[in-house]
């Protein structure tokens, strides 16, 4: 096991295309940490950069006590698990598991042991002579799982491993790979484009967009604490609504409006006294049904209901024109076309600055 | 009811007409050799296909023969020896080009080095020029270099075909994944080992086809050889052969002969290689 450490990363393509830009990591050992991002904003490239496989344009990358800049990737002592497996498809799933042990050299006993061992963790012992040309998409993922295991490196990297298989397998290798990753404690860099499988895996996620690193931290604490307003949109489903507004902070006491109409007054903690643009980021599932008498209460029409089992998604519109999202119980009444009343959980609002970068203006005590 | 089966077997008819048209085609010449290959002279003469006579089955069974093959392999003719020769051409040949060509097709197809570009664009640049050209140029490199009348001289030349580099760029582009030869990088294989070890066999139905095309190019090879060999006893099959007619008189029985022995080697080797060309070998190494 070992901590990773990138310093100052970029991947710089021909052509100046940057990849990556200044990604500072420290990863530590033993844990699971996921590099999540929309497609293109530089996972892969990172991972692979760690693996060897990529080139580091500037800065180092350091596993254990190593700088491995110029280090080849056999000598790194990672395992990889590729989106497509990369399963070697004229050797039988024994083989392939078997390869790297046979070429470094491995006494032939403690390789079988090795197989036979990872073949009882993933449940491979009746696929041992087949080759992956004959197995289904679950289990040749499973092989190449076993390949990764079976080398017992120091660091594991994942590539979208699951994005192959169908949606109920995928969220149960989730379970699996959660519970293998509490029996070795290997140190593992998983990289996935799907923001609800980084929550559910990593002990830490980081969040990627073009390149640059947004926010490093738990899920609960990106998901709660969303540094801006990009983090804020790719982490949660649905998606947070935003509501572009004007934001006076006076006193404590916070008003948001629009055109005039005031979308939130009361107050939110951690603002300072402000007039200015803003836009105001609240997730579905903070909006709230509210009757027509309360206080805070605000008129909207449903435009459009998804139901969900025991919940469901509403498109809402309040003052005409300002659409949103809300998450609310399964209830009567509730239907395409009717009025209805929401509130928000005011604890749950978020205020973000305008501009492109879309800094959150209600920082807690971070 | 009757009318409509009838109508839908039309396109059925017209395609197996055409492929009755193909096969005599193919097949008809092959048995006029194979037949041929057995008559006596006067057979040869008095019958295009079956001598028909008086004897058992209404065949004239005099007219069949099988002496043509012996005087074949008569020292006179010495065709043991041509056969010889021609097996070794091809072989080392057919061995040699596709190895290169797999090496060099796979490499500019997999890895990144310095002037790919420039190898690329003179890979295609040979693709374009007409073979006949080249006779004259080479002809006298052979010369300088002094491989005249030598089977290097002979075989040099065809060891790397630009098609061949090009039939394996492909196959490596369509058939063997990136990521396949990263994981094996990191398992820790050398680069050749990759090549020899990962690459090579999920290649191998292009292997098969192009050690039979090479090999076949090499066999039926008859400009060649009469070009840079000089010496009597290093002519392969082709032109042996061909050099059993005389200026005045064609012996036909013979030449047939000739031409049938020539061509079972190569049958063999087509049904030993046909396996290979079988594809699929590589399907379900990656995703399904
Ligand atoms: N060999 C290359 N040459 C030039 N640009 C490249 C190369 N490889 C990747 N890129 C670019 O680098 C950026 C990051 O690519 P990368 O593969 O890391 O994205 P990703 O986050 O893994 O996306 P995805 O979720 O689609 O896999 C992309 O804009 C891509 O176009
Ligand atoms: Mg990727």
């Amino acid at each position: 096991m070992a901590a990773v450490e990138l310093n100052s990363v970029w991947k710089i393509y021909a052509g100046d295309v940057s990849a990556v830009k200044d990604v500072n990591l420290s990863i530590e050992s033993g844990e699971f940490v996921v590099l999540v991002g929309p497609s293109g904003c530089g996972k892969s490239t990172t991972l692979r950069m760690i693996a060897g496989l990529e080139s580091i344009s500037k800065g180092e990358i350091s596993i254990g006590d190593r700088v491995v800049n110029d280090v080849a990737p056999k000598d790194r002592d990672i395992a990889m698990v590729f989106q497509n497996y990369a399963l070697y498809p004229h050797m039988t799933v024994e083989k392939n598991i078997a390869f790297s042990l046979k070429i470094s050299g491995m006494p032939k006993d403690e390789i079988n042991k090795r197989v036979q061992n990872v073949s009882e963790v993933l449940g491979l012992h009746d696929l041992l002579k087949r080759k992956p040309g004959a197995l289904s998409g679950g289990q040749r993922q499973r092989v190449a799982l076993g390949r990764a295991i079976a080398r017992d490196p120091k660091v594991f990297l994942f590539d979208e491993p699951l994005s192959n298989l169908d949606a109920k397998l995928r969220v149960a290798m989730r379970t699996e790979m959660k519970s293998l990753h509490q029996r070795l404690a290997t140190t593992t860099v998983y990289v996935t484009h799907d923001q609800e499988e980084a929550m559910t895996l990593g002990s830490r996620l980081v969040v990627m967009n073009a390149g640059q690193i947004q926010q490093v931290g738990t899920p609960i604490d990106i998901y709660n604490n969303p540094t801006n307003r990009f983090v804020a949109g790719f982490v949660g489903s649905p998606a947070m609504n935003f509501i572009e507004g004007k934001l006076q902070v006076k006193a404590g006491q916070t008003r948001f409006s629009r055109n005039g109409f005031d979308i939130f007054t009361g107050s939110v903690s951690n603002l300072p006294d402000t007039e200015s643009d803003a836009v105001m980021g609240i997730r579905p599932q903070s909006i709230l049904l509210a009757s027509e008498g309360s206080s805070d209460s605000i008129p909207a029409k449903v435009d459009q209901v998804e139901p969900l089992g025991d919940q469901m998604d509403i498109k809402i519109r309040i003052h005409d024109d300002i659409a949103m999202i809300a998450r609310v119980p399964l209830q009567t009444g509730v239907a395409a076309g009717s009025d209805i009343h929401i509130a928000y959980d005011s604890g749950k609002i978020h205020f973000f600055e305008s501009h492109a970068e879309g800094t959150r203006i209600n920082r807690g005590a971070e | 009811m009757n009318g409509k089966r009838f109508s839908i077997s039309i396109p059925w008819v017209l395609v197996h007409l055409l492929l009755i048209a193909v096969s005599i085609v193919v097949i008809v010449p092959l048995l006029y050799l194979v037949i041929s290959a057995f008559k006596t002279e006067q057979g040869f003469l008095e019958h295009t296909f079956i001598p028909i006579g008086e004897g058992a089955l209404g065949i004239d069974w005099s007219q069949l023969t099988i002496r043509q093959f012996g005087r074949l392999f008569e020292s006179e003719i010495g065709i043991g020896r041509a056969l010889v020769n021609s097996v070794f051409l091809s072989a080392t040949t057919a061995v040699l080009a596709t190895f290169i060509c797999a090496l060099a097709g796979y490499a500019s197809a997999a890895l990144e080095f310095k002037g790919k570009r420039a190898f690329e664009w003179l890979v295609l640049a040979a693709l374009i020029i007409p073979p006949p050209l080249l006779i004259a140029p080479s002809y006298q490199w052979l010369h300088t270099l002094g491989l005249l009348d030598s089977y290097t001289g002979l075989i040099l030349p065809a060891v790397a075909p630009a098609f061949g580099v090009f039939l394996f760029r492909q196959a490596t582009l369509q058939s063997v994944p990136k990521s396949i030869l990263e994981a094996a990088r990191i398992d820790g294989l050398g680069e050749f080992g990759i090549f020899l070890v990962i690459a090579l066999p999920m290649l191998r139905p292009m292997v098969g086809a192009f050690l039979i095309i090479t090999f076949l190019a090499m066999w039926n090879n008859f400009i060649g050889p009469q070009i840079v060999l000089q010496s009597a006893e290093k002519q392969p099959l082709s032109v042996v052969i061909y050099q059993t007619q005389t200026a005045y008189y064609s012996d036909y029985g013979l030449l047939m002969a000739g031409t049938l022995v020539s061509i079972l080697p190569v049958a063999a080797l087509f049904l030993f290689l046909q396996r290979d060309f079988i594809a699929g070998l590589s399907s379900g190494a990656v995703k399904g």
